[in-house]
């Protein structure tokens, strides 16, 4: 295999890798904003390596241009969509999940001060 | 390289397992949304992966772009309707 071949597939594999820890969290973790924390991972470092890997494998064309401009998109939009996503969520009444502080009281639920976790 | 490309489709292909799940079973609506969204990501990035293994990419790379912004308006506009209707409750 050339070198650019090599390139590509380390990006491949590495985008794949956060593929997975995307869906790991997204089992994993107990609450709806967790969950659209941990597919953050997936829309600016999975999906980006991945097609960044696409776009090393073709070489210039103009295919990898437009490869490259869909990640860019995607970089952009990402952000939005959570925070538009998150807002929705609070305002149609979703409850976050809170942990009790350190001095062992309740967290109120829909408190989104202090230090809760 | 071959070998990679169907191993990496086939873990993108089960990595949306979990997705499919919590689409189904989420307990509110927005759960759903949040899934929804997840694999709407994860969809393009697996055309592109089937478009490298056909050696289609000019094709594939055009329906992964159309995806992305199908993704983009479609949580936008559910997550707002799906707001409002709540709200007016």
């Amino acid at each position: 295999m050339m070198l650019s071949e090599w390139l590509a597939a380390l990006l491949v594999v590495a985008g794949v890798c956060f593929l997975g820890i995307g869906a790991l969290g997204f089992v994993r973790l107990p609450d709806l904003f967790c969950r659209m924390h941990v597919t953050g991972v997936i829309d600016t470092l999975g999906a980006p390596l991945v097609m960044l890997g696409a776009a090393v494998y073709l070489g210039a064309q103009l295919v990898s241009i437009k490869l490259l401009l869909a990640t860019l998109f995607l970089i952009v939009t990402s952000p939005l969509i959570g925070h538009l996503l998150a807002r929705a969520a609070i305002e149609g009444g979703y409850q976050p999940q809170l942990v009790a502080d350190e001095s062992g009281s309740e967290a109120v639920p829909g408190d989104a001060g202090g230090d809760a976790a | 390289m071959e070998g990679l490309l169907t191993a990496v489709t086939g873990v993108t292909l089960l990595l949306m397992v979990p997705f499919i799940g919590r689409a189904i079973a989420g307990p509110t609506i927005f759960d759903r949304v949040v899934a929804l969204n997840g694999m709407g990501t994860m969809i393009p990035v697996l055309l592109v992966l089937i478009g490298l293994l056909y050696n289609r990419e000019d094709m594939f790379v055009d329906m992964a772009l159309a995806l992305f912004l199908l993704n983009l308006f479609m949580t936008l506009l559910i997550a707002r309707y799906v707001r409002d209707k709540v709200v007016e409750k």
